[in-house]
């Protein structure tokens, strides 16, 4: 009996005791895919250039207050585009003062100046473009993360895809658009005050002033399930956002029984800025403004020192709570878009499993009996062999997190199909061998050696398209990709080191082999 | 020992000219079918839109579904049994409106058209510069893995070796896409992800008889035997393996045709056909090229080398 024989014994036992061990018990220990498990695949898209559009705009007013404080007269500063602010001074006397003013936006290089007009641009340097629009997509992706976290999912995925893209798997979500509408609000929240100088007829005839704009109150009626659109001439400027808010709770709302409202609380600097802006406007209104829309617009009565205020709005009890928690986790940087969605329910997924696994099966016997029928003993080997395969592929699959899905399902299918052909390379070999005459033993010996580098080429070749596909390809292809590269590793290992080994311990150990039974 | 074949001694290599016939012939019908149907039917994922899969309690007409969808504008719809006759697929193309409101429309419109109760169990939503994405992507990772198979031949075998196994994997995807399309099946992920398999499995096969070639020309060669009779020895030798395999591979793509169900029909058609394609062509697209290329380098050698003896 070879020396290292019982090594390789040992060797093949840790290996089964370790891939039981990855994978006891197994309906925790595999991941499945959405496909499998049921849930919801979303790619958002975060239009980061509205982040760097909006920094420019701050940058825009930033230099508007210095220079009014100066005294320098404006003709016109606006944005242009994304990252250019185009100023236009009254006069070109005070253009050395607008050009200490303009030296101040450290983020921006001056361009196409022009003296004697009195004009000159601003742009953002490309190096600070890029990095806002990374802080765009990594905010909103933190963002969004509280929010799902806050919302309860298990275990979800919220990862990074490519420059502007954010990845989110939600397993075995049950209210789909409720978690859409969650994840993908802006929930920008801004306190305007109404411009009471300006009629709202004016306004939608188009006379508004530049500091102001319309925006509208949407009413349901709950009864006849119509929409009301009620306008409102709001100032632009925000007095205070949603930035500088603590807490958001639901609360029934006394005036308006059934339904609810969310009542937040500021930061100490918010509830400061609040105090004074409701101590300078009593009499005024205050518009409550959520991503654009109005959601109330109350009188300001008194000064409100303590840094509360409700948003109302006939919510239900699950709208209330949604909002609570996207206040309470911030809002987005930028607006984002659902540029991808795959939704499949529990019951959809419980029955891919099922086929996925017949056709596993199917496929596994159907190769089995045949391997049994044609190799006799030998094939019994080759099938302990194949068992073995299956079972590393999914301990493997285990242990490096790797998700089953349901192109991986028909990979696995696959690997079967292609792990016997391992076998089969080697025995035919073996035969081979014993017509050219040689004794058993030689003739195993001779065709495990000669079968081995074919066996290596085929694999390495088809392992090769597997990294491919794990490396380039998205979502269901990857799937494939790695229980296909996982199957045909298990299958280098099984098929040489362990099928070897049977052949030893079933024909070295006598002292005199007749004959195979192959 | 059963033997599937003993000692086999077939002509193969021989009968090539016939097999280029076939290719061209194979290679051209389905290229046809594929100009006739104007390219691909690509699935949403290629192209965008929207694909509802819905479980009725009742068992609708296609008509039914037509007309209650009739009413939200969306665009040509195109609604197929997807199993049984309870359960439908709902492919709409990319709209204006957003993903959401689709759904939401789709949804009430069922639900208004008197069809019973339903069940929404799968939704799919690919917008424009997501299908483009995976357009790109797809025909990315299929010239990554050609590149890949000639790299890897290249250096292990030679560069005659690596072409011709490329030329063979394309004739195969060819002859794939072309069964896709006569049969009307859509080209979708899974589909790519099983055309690239078959990349993998037609390689396979090829190198098999490659090696078996290398091996043989390592040894003695017997005296008179030209390159077209070891290549044609060395198919012969693999033969009962090239068949036994293409068996077992066969089996588990049927098994996951008939029994894997609606989603990965698609899929395993590929495989199914691609596994035929994928050892026919060793023979006769790989070795015979080879083959004849080599013939075509001797030639050239013997006839330079004439010319230089008579000069």
């Amino acid at each position: 009996m070879p020396r290292n024989l019982w090594s390789r014994v040992t060797l093949v036992a840790v290996v089964v005791v370790l891939s039981g061990w990855y994978l006891y018990p197994p309906k925790r220990t595999i991941n499945l895919g959405l496909d499998l498990q049921g849930g919801t695949h979303l790619v958002l898209g975060v239009e980061a250039d509205k982040y760097v559009a909006s920094q420019t705009d701050r940058a825009a007013e930033d230099l508007k207050a210095t220079l009014e404080r100066k005294g320098v007269a404006v003709k016109r500063i606006a944005r242009e585009g994304d990252a250019t602010v185009v100023v236009e001074l009254a006069s070109p006397q005070s253009w050395n003062d607008a050009l200490t003013a303009a030296a101040e936006l450290q983020n921006f290089g001056r361009r196409d100046e022009d003296q004697a007009a009195g004009r000159f641009k601003l742009v953002m340097s490309e190096r600070v473009v890029s990095r806002l629009r990374d802080d765009a997509v990594r905010q909103g992706l933190e963002t969004i993360r509280n929010r799902v976290d806050q919302f309860g999912v298990a275990e979800p995925t919220i990862t990074r895809q490519g420059s502007d893209r954010i990845l989110i798997q939600l397993p075995g979500i049950h209210d789909v658009a409720r978690a859409k509408a969650l994840i993908g609000k802006t929930a920008l929240l801004e306190f305007k005050l109404l411009d009471e100088r300006v009629s709202v007829e004016e306004a939608l005839k188009g006379n508004l002033p530049d500091t102001d704009e319309i925006l509208y109150q949407r009413r349901v009626d709950k009864e006849t399930k119509t929409e009301r659109k009620i306008p409102y001439v709001v100032q632009k400027r925000a007095l205070l956002t949603g930035a500088e808010l603590t807490r958001a709770e639901v609360q029934a709302d006394p005036n308006s029984p059934g339904n609810w409202q969310v009542s937040i609380e500021f930061t100490a600097t918010g509830t400061r800025i609040f105090g004074e802006v409701t101590e300078q406007n009593v009499g005024k209104h205050l518009a409550i403004v959520l991503d654009g829309s109005v959601y109330s617009a109350p009188r300001i009565n008194e000064r409100i020192p303590g840094g509360r205020a409700v948003i109302t709005g006939q919510f239900t009890v699950d709208e209330a709570r949604d909002l609570a928690i996207v206040l309470r986790a911030g809002a987005l940087p930028a607006p984002v878009t659902i540029l991808e969605e795959r939704t499949v329910g529990p019951s959809l997924g419980a029955d891919s499993i099922r086929q996925g696994l017949i056709a596993i099966s199917a496929s596994a016997a159907v190769v089995f009996v045949f391997m049994l029928f044609y190799y006799r003993l030998s094939g019994l080997i080759a099938d302990v062999a194949l068992g073995l395969n299956l079972l590393l592929l999914f301990a493997c699959m285990a242990a490096i997190g790797a998700t089953l899905t349901l192109p991986g399902l028909a990979g696995i299918a696959l690997t079967v199909g292609m792990a016997v052909d391992t076998n089969i390379l080697i025995f035919e070999r073996i035969r081979e061998e014993l017509r050219l005459g040689k004794t058993p033993r030689a003739s195993i010996e001779a065709g495990f050696r000669r079968a081995l580098r074919t066996i290596i080429d085929t694999h390495l070749t088809v392992m090769g398209t597997a990294v491919i596909l794990v490396s380039f390809g998205t979502s269901s292809v990857k799937g494939f990709g790695a229980s296909l590269f996982l199957g045909l590793a298990a299958s280098l290992f099984t098929a040489y080191f362990f099928t070897r080994l049977l052949f030893d311990l079933v024909y070295m150990g006598r002292r005199k082999v007749e004959a195979i039974s192959i | 020992m059963i033997e599937l074949f003993k000692n086999p001694n077939y002509d193969f290599i021989g009968k090539r000219k016939w097999a280029y016939y076939v290719s061209i012939a194979f290679t051209l019908i389905g290229l046809t079918s594929l100009v006739a149907k104007g390219g691909l039917r690509y699935d949403i994922d290629f192209t965008g839109g929207t694909l509802v899969q819905v479980r009725f309690e009742q068992a609708p007409s296609v008509a039914q579904i037509r007309s209650s969808l009739s009413t939200i504008h969306l665009g040509e719809s195109v609604i197929q049994r997807f199993g049984d006759e309870r359960e439908y697929i709902i492919r709409l193309p990319l709209a204006a409106a957003s993903s959401e409101e689709v759904q939401k429309r789709v949804q009430s419109a069922l639900a208004a058209g008197g069809l019973g109760k339903f069940e929404i169990r799968r939704l799919e939503f690919v917008g424009p510069q997501v299908g483009r994405d995976l357009q790109l992507q797809a025909v990315y990772l299929v010239l990554v893995g050609l590149v890949w198979i000639t790299i890897y031949i290249g250096l292990r075998f030679d560069l005659r070796g690596g072409v011709a196994a490329v030329i063979a994997v394309i004739h195969d995807v060819l002859v794939c896409l072309g069964a896709l399309s006569i049969m009307n099946r859509e080209f979708s992920l899974p589909v790519l992800a099983a055309l690239l398999t078959i990349i993998g499995y037609s390689v396979n096969d090829t190198i098999v008889a490659y090696d078996r070639l290398r091996e043989n020309r390592g040894k003695m060669v017997p005296k008179g035997r030209t390159f077209a009779d070891q290549m044609n020895d060395a198919v012969n030798q693999t033969l009962s393996r090239t068949i036994l395999t293409s068996l077992t591979t066969f089996f588990s793509a049927a098994v996951l045709l008939f029994f894997g169900g609606k989603t990965l029909e698609d899929f395993a058609f590929v495989l199914f056909v691609g596994v035929i394609t994928g050892t026919y062509s060793t023979t006769y697209v790989a070795a015979a090229i080879v083959v004849d290329w080599t013939r075509y380098v001797e030639g050239r050698l013997r006839r330079s080398k004439k010319a230089v003896a008579k000069a």
